[in-house]
């Protein structure tokens, strides 16, 4: 997959302003960045949910922005993405929620339909809670059957959306792991879209720092952490303050304070 | 003063880009019937959920309209000693205006705002986002059976409305008030025209329907995904169903029923 000069802006907001990256076949890709960077809007442009405004995404050779509605279907049943919180069908169970693909796009058998679930519950662990409501999941359980789901169609891409945000240290662990077997038993493109820098860092392969709207920093995890960029090194290490303001853009704050007046 | 021109110059646009919206989405609904027919099962499921959920209180409601209608009916005829007229009163009222209408408003309260903040909070919770990602397409999924279903329903509830009225209003006029059975039935029969008055109400109740359903499914589909936005949704939807109705009933009635025959 590659990204050429990518532009977007939400309404006048500019997300991305000439983002250009390249996603190698079979490895595990990472995204960081602060929150509010626009990583789950790159996500959803790669996925063809929204319109750049400049620029080119191509998936598997194939012009993501170009496609017919019916080929952009015919992609996307090969790309699979996790949300942030899941974003499972609440009025259905945890098998039909990883059924429900299977349902849509394929005309197998009922026991066969059985049998695949089945296995894509116990990849993520979770074949004994099938019979489990959305709403009677924990976050973590919810992002795994999201997961067992997404990868219901053997697809050739996954991308995971801040999968590690919000969850215990086990669960985390437990993602972690996922992720990796995943990519290298199905040899699964993966992408990961994250701010969690020690996770990510363990299981990527490469690593792209993205920060207003730009790739700044890109290579090996090993080499991020050496990285001569103030910028990285405050990411990576968490600093309030530094390239990356701690205050949102705003007047002089005692000039702020003696204005008085209305907000 | 020009401040006060240009907001009511946006708020004007705003309203026309909505509508403009709001066509273009029912468009797409439109042509996504199609896929229902492979998937019947959709349709039916909905029907249960916006239909037979929605009987109770028009069934209910239609026997106290009904019941009114007897009694009120009652006491204006029977000065002018035309009791047994009661039967034509309470029917022609039902079957050319109060059922079409009142079921359509029942409609948007019971079944309207419930589709309205179903569609929001799947839009909020990002199920529909996901759903698009699965290579689905809402519309077809999610929307046009609940759409189909809604139209469907509607005639159907608004003529059981109008028979448990008829019902009701037997029950007071004849059971209470005293009123000859056989006079109202027969009159009953003798006035009500097939064409002029069953199939103008049936009309009605098919359009009161379509444009009901539709402002639920838009409203939905179109909330800002917060929670906010959903309950913004859902009471716009009661309230521009409720205006659409009653403004298209005038407009339906002096079509129908304008000209003196
Ligand atoms: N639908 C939208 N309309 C307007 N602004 C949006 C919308 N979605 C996201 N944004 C803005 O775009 C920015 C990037 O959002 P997002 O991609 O969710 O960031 P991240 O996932 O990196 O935290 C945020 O500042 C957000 O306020
Ligand atoms: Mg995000």
């Amino acid at each position: 997959m590659e990204i050429r000069d990518l532009h977007f802006a939400h309404g006048a907001r500019n997300i991305f302003n000439g983002l250009s990256l390249d996603v190698p076949r079979g490895r595990i890709t990472a995204f960081m960045g602060p929150s509010g960077t626009g990583k789950t809007t790159l996500l959803k442009l790669i996925g063809g949910q929204l319109r750049p405004r400049k620029g080119t995404i191509h998936v598997d050779g194939q012009n993501v922005h170009r496609l017919r509605r019916r080929d952009l279907y015919e992609l996307r049943k090969r790309m699979g993405m996790l949300f942030q919180n899941g974003a499972l069908l609440t009025d259905l169970n945890v098998f039909e929620n990883v059924a429900y693909p299977l349902r849509e796009h394929t005309r197998l058998p009922e026991e066969l339909i059985r049998d695949l679930v089945l296995i894509k519950l116990e990849a993520v662990g979770l074949r004994g809670a099938r019979r489990l409501m959305p709403s009677e999941l924990s976050g973590g359980m919810a992002r795994r059957v999201a997961l067992a789901r997404a990868i219901a169609l053997d697809p050739m891409m996954i991308m995971y959306d801040e999968p590690f945000t919000g969850l215990d240290p086990i669960t985390k662990g437990t993602i972690v792991t996922l992720i990796k077997q995943l990519n290298q038993t199905l040899g699964l493109t993966s992408l990961v879209v994250s701010h969690d820098v020690e996770e990510t860092m363990s299981i990527a392969d490469c690593v792209y720092v993205i920060a207003e709207g730009r790739v700044i920093e890109s290579g090996a995890p090993a080499a991020m952490r050496d990285s001569s960029s103030a910028w990285v090194q405050q990411f990576m290490k968490g600093e309030p303050d530094g390239p990356v303001p701690f205050h949102y853009a705003a007047p002089d704050y005692r000039d702020d304070l003696l204005a008085g007046g209305l907000v | 003063m020009i401040e006060a021109i240009r907001s009511l110059g946006r708020w004007g646009l705003g309203i026309f880009e909505r509508l403009g919206r709001g066509n273009l989405f029912l468009l797409r609904v439109l042509f996504s019937l199609g896929s229902l027919l492979v998937r019947p099962r959709l349709v039916v499921r909905e029907l249960y959920s916006v239909g037979v959920l929605t009987f109770l209180i028009v069934f209910v409601s239609g026997l106290f309209v009904g019941m009114v209608l007897g009694l009120q009916g009652y006491v204006t005829l029977s000065k002018f000693g035309a009791e047994d007229s009661l039967g034509v009163v309470v029917a022609l009222s039902l079957v050319r205006e109060l059922g079409p209408v009142v079921t359509a408003l029942l409609f948007a309260g019971r079944a309207g705002s419930a589709l309205a903040a179903e569609i929001g909070l799947m839009k909020t919770t990002e199920q529909l986002s996901g759903m698009e990602m699965m290579a689905v397409d809402p519309v077809r999924r999610v929307v046009a059976p609940r759409f189909l279903a809604g139209v469907i329903s509607m005639p159907l509830l608004a003529a059981i409305f109008s028979a448990v009225g008829v019902y009701g209003g037997m029950f007071v006029g004849v059971g209470l008030l005293g009123v000859d059975p056989g006079a109202y039935w027969s009159q009953m029969q003798a006035a009500v025209d097939l064409q002029a008055d069953i199939y103008n109400g049936v009309i009605k109740s098919v359009v009161f329907g379509f444009v009901a359903v539709w402002i639920a499914v838009f409203e939905g589909y179109d909330a800002t995904p917060t929670s906010e936005g959903v309950s913004r949704a859902t009471t716009r939807t009661v309230v521009h169903t409720a205006l659409a109705v009653l403004g298209l009933d005038f407009i339906l009635t002096a079509l129908m029923f304008g000209s003196p025959q």
